[in-house]
């Protein structure tokens, strides 16, 4: 482990930021672990929640986005709730992802791939569809063949239907996609 | 008039930010003035030593001193003036500092609003008039609300003294909180052999009257002779028949209530002692589950009372006491837990908060101090304490740390090994708040001596679940940031450190006390730091858990503390009254009653002058709080010291443009 030389590793503008985006006062954080306690991801996560907040805390932008466990969290809100300061720490996930995503610290390429297959779907059909997830998400990460063994469970159940099924309003549904690309932009 | 201006720099606290000199010399232009300077420090002796000398010089006959809040030194200056032979009334106080140099920045601007400040303060003091002090008799005798140690210390230390006390308790029994403790940090004493001398000292003190089983059902008057009305809650049984024999006890048929001394751990029967040490050691009847008076059916204790003590028919009595000064030491109740989800809800039997932990390892408790979780009577080997619940939490609003819970967490963890010693005690903390004397030696004995393990974060959740040998346990989930990582521990039983807040009922008695209190149930202290004992209410101390959280050796100074106020109270011969208070112009006055009904302190009367009705201010009852003045449609009723006249003169200084 290496030392870190924390006057100068600090990134203040990237805590400004992170508190600007989400909406939540890092300071108010004292590290009880209530988040970490109650996380059902946290046995998969290489970094646990408290320590991402305490990550974004510092102002220290490698260690609080270059992770997987941003790509593992549910977003269950498990952590808002627990949280004795009332932070949205699920918000400050999203956040992060987000900020992640945009400056190129993607740690997880595969789970980045599977969240955009599922909004690709979304947004042709108005609403998931499992098979256009599943091919989607193996020509862009061309490793689909992983998860073929859980299909025959997934067909008999009658959970991967051939055909989408579209809904009624999947216009309205794509033009906030639309809408969403253009305000990024 | 001759009027002195003193504009103080309070070093470069106001000088900084407000040019004092120019805003002496533009007071000079201000009518009477004959005399203005600027001084380092007014408040010190040097500067109240100027004051003294420029009255002398200047024959003046009034003085306005620019500087601080009146709250800081008001009484100073008064003082000084006195010392040069004027009347302290005669004398106004300009804040400059709070409000202006600490808030502004703009030097001119700043020196402009000083120099209308001081306009308006020598205004108001060309209508000043000297005001004299009321004498009044004290009657010394004190009232000690609540009977734990906080209260038994300042009773027993009042009557010491020599002061008739009244202690007024609200359970059956004194000895409060510490009378449930099984043992005491950091030196794990047993907590009622340490405290049982003193409550038997509180009932064999002949200076000491003391109402158990009473509430304080109204209180009326003013420093130094307060009325107070005792409600003595019916117990149904005759105390001065009662020889505590427990004959009744025995044989009451209704066994299954409760037992609230026990914290809800165990049962109790209908009639009862609370414990074996208690004082009064009198039996008291609980009418919502005797089944005599709730049913009419039964009537076994009064078979069996060797003294025929029992009275079914008995009721509430008020009673009525003077008194001079009153000590609240109401303590402090656990805040509600069961609102909390993550720690079961008060659902899991097994889950327990500290205080039910104590009756669990006192020998005097439902166990005969074996420690047995509630559920199936296990002893347990794995117990899990949770700090915090209800503390730091501002999700629940409650922000602020209960102070004692660290160290009877380690006291707890020590003793369950005492008594299990194939056990093993995990604590989930945040931080170890242990900063008095010997306290975080204690807790380092706790981890290092007796193997508790401390885990460093909150817990999540708890899950009972059934073990393989068919055994209920409860999975502990929470995280130890050190490690950085989730944790899970399966426990037997699981104890929390439950969050204290004002007792119930504070709220109640601070409204009739007059006393201010924040919303958590804690009585406000008249200054933060060094008027940590008295109330904003004249005659009105604190002692104890009711004015803020503190552990035991605290509690106790602070009621000690209490006596000592009191004590230096009586120890006048006569008081004097603030004479800033409401007078009456007879002639204005149409007798309409308005001001009676708004009064808060019942201190005007209606007199009848010359067949008329008229209102009559009783001097030493009056606050001078000034609801009459505002309501009086005459303008009859003004309060001295802020007479009508007063307050336009400053407005009219203001307002001149």
């Amino acid at each position: 482990m290496e030392v870190i030389q924390l006057d100068k590793a600090r990134n203040t503008n990237f805590l400004k930021e992170v508190e600007a985006e989400s909406g939540q006062k890092l300071s108010t954080c004292y590290q009880c672990g209530n988040c970490t306690a109650g996380c059902p991801g946290g046995e998969f996560y290489d970094r646990q929640v408290s320590q991402i907040m305490r990550a974004a805390q510092l102002g220290l932008k490698e260690e609080a986005l270059g992770n997987r466990s941003l790509w593992l969290c549910l977003a269950c809100s498990t952590c808002s709730a627990r949280c004795p300061n009332e932070i949205d720490v699920a918000g400050v996930m999203e956040t992060l992802r987000s900020m992640a995503r945009r400056e190129g610290y993607v740690n997880d390429r595969p789970i980045e791939s599977f969240w955009k297959a599922f909004l690709d779907m979304v947004s042709m059909n108005g609403r998931t569809f499992e098979a256009g997830v599943m091919a989607d998400y193996m020509l862009r990460t061309g490793r689909g063949w992983s998860n073929l063994a859980m299909a025959p469970a997934a067909l008999a159940k009658g959970k991967m239907p051939f055909f989408p099924h579209r809904i009624k309003g999947r216009k309205e549904v794509a033009r906030i996609f639309k809408r969403y690309a253009e305000k990024r932009s | 008039m001759r009027i002195g201006i003193f504009v103080c720099h309070c070093g470069s606290n106001i000088e900084a930010t407000v040019n004092t000199a120019a805003v002496a010399k533009k007071s000079l232009e201000y009518p009477d003035v004959v005399f203005a300077t600027d001084t380092m420090y007014t408040c010190s002796e040097p500067g109240q030593d100027s004051i003294v000398e420029a009255i002398k010089e200047h024959q003046l006959d009034g003085v306005v001193v620019a500087s601080c809040s009146p709250r800081m030194h008001e009484a100073t200056f008064r003082r000084t003036v006195q010392r040069a032979g004027i009347n302290p009334y005669m004398f106004e106080m300009a804040n400059i500092r709070e409000h202006v140099s600490w808030i502004g920045k703009d030097k001119d601007a700043n020196t402009n609003k000083s120099a209308e400040l001081v306009l308006l303060a020598s205004e108001k003091l060309r209508n000043n008039r000297p005001l004299f002090p009321q004498q009044f008799d004290v009657t010394k005798r004190v009232l000690v609300i609540g009977g734990g140690v906080a209260g038994i210390q300042a009773a027993l230390d009042c009557a010491d003294g020599g002061i008739d006390v009244v202690m007024v308790e609200k359970t059956a029994t004194i000895g409060g909180k510490m009378a449930k403790l099984d043992k005491t940090f950091p030196t794990i004493d047993c907590s009622s052999c340490v405290l049982s001398p003193k409550t038997v000292d509180v009932s064999q003190n002949e200076k000491i009257t003391l109402h158990a089983y009473s509430e304080i059902e109204s209180i009326s008057g003013f420093v130094g002779n307060f009325t107070v009305k005792i409600r003595k809650k019916s117990t149904y049984v005759d105390w001065t028949l009662c020889t505590g024999c427990g004959s009744c006890i025995e044989k009451c048929p209704s066994k299954k209530n409760p037992d609230a001394f026990n914290e809800g751990i165990g049962t109790t029967t209908a009639i009862n002692i609370p414990y074996p040490q208690a004082i009064p050691k009198k039996a008291t009847i609980y009418a919502d589950v005797c089944r005599k008076l709730r049913d009419g059916k039964c009537g076994v204790c009064a078979k069996v009372c060797p003294t025929g003590a029992i009275k079914y028919d008995m009721v509430d009595e008020i009673i009525e006491e003077q008194v001079g000064a009153v000590i609240t030491a109401t303590g402090y109740d656990q805040m509600d837990w069961t609102q909390l989800g993550e720690y079961g809800a008060g659902k899991l039997p097994d889950v327990v908060t500290g205080l039910q932990y104590e009756r669990l390892l006192s020998a005097s408790g439902p166990t005969e101090g074996h420690i047995k979780r509630p559920s199936d009577g296990l002893e347990p080997k794995s117990v899990v304490f949770i700090q915090c619940v209800g503390s730091r939490d501002k999700s629940i609003g409650r922000p602020y740390c209960s102070g004692f819970c660290c160290m009877y967490t380690a006291k707890q963890a020590i003793l369950t090994k005492d008594h299990v010693p194939e056990s093993q005690s995990y604590v989930f903390y945040m931080d170890i708040r242990a900063p008095g004397k010997m306290y975080d030696e204690f807790t380092r004995r706790a981890m290092e001596e007796y193997g508790t393990e401390y885990i460093r974060g909150r817990v999540s959740t708890i899950q009972p679940h059934i073990r393989p040998d068919g055994v209920v346990g409860y999975m502990v989930r929470g995280a130890d940031t050190l490690l950085g990582q989730p944790v899970e521990i399966d426990a037997d039983l699981v104890v929390l450190a439950v969050g204290v807040e004002g007792a119930q009922g504070a709220a109640q008695l601070a409204e009739k006390l007059r006393i201010s209190y924040d919303q958590y149930g804690f009585f406000m202290e008249s200054h933060p730091k060094l008027k940590p004992v008295e109330t904003n209410t004249a005659g009105v101390y604190l002692a104890g858990v009711c004015q803020g959280v503190k552990d035991i050796p605290t509690s106790v100074s602070q009621g000690s503390a209490a006596a000592a106020k009191v004590m230096a109270l009586f120890s006048k011969p006569k008081l004097q009254s603030d004479p800033q208070i409401a007078f009456v112009d007879i002639k204005r006055c149409i007798g309409c009653g308005k001001c009676i009904t708004v009064c808060p302190y019942q201190a005007i009367k209606e007199v009848s002058f010359r067949g008329a009705p008229k209102a009559e201010v009783v001097g030493t009852v009056c606050q001078g709080c000034g609801l009459c003045n505002a309501t009086c449609p005459q303008g009859a009723i003004q309060v001295a010291h802020f007479t009508d006249n007063q307050l336009l003169a400053e407005v009219n200084a203001l307002c001149q443009f």
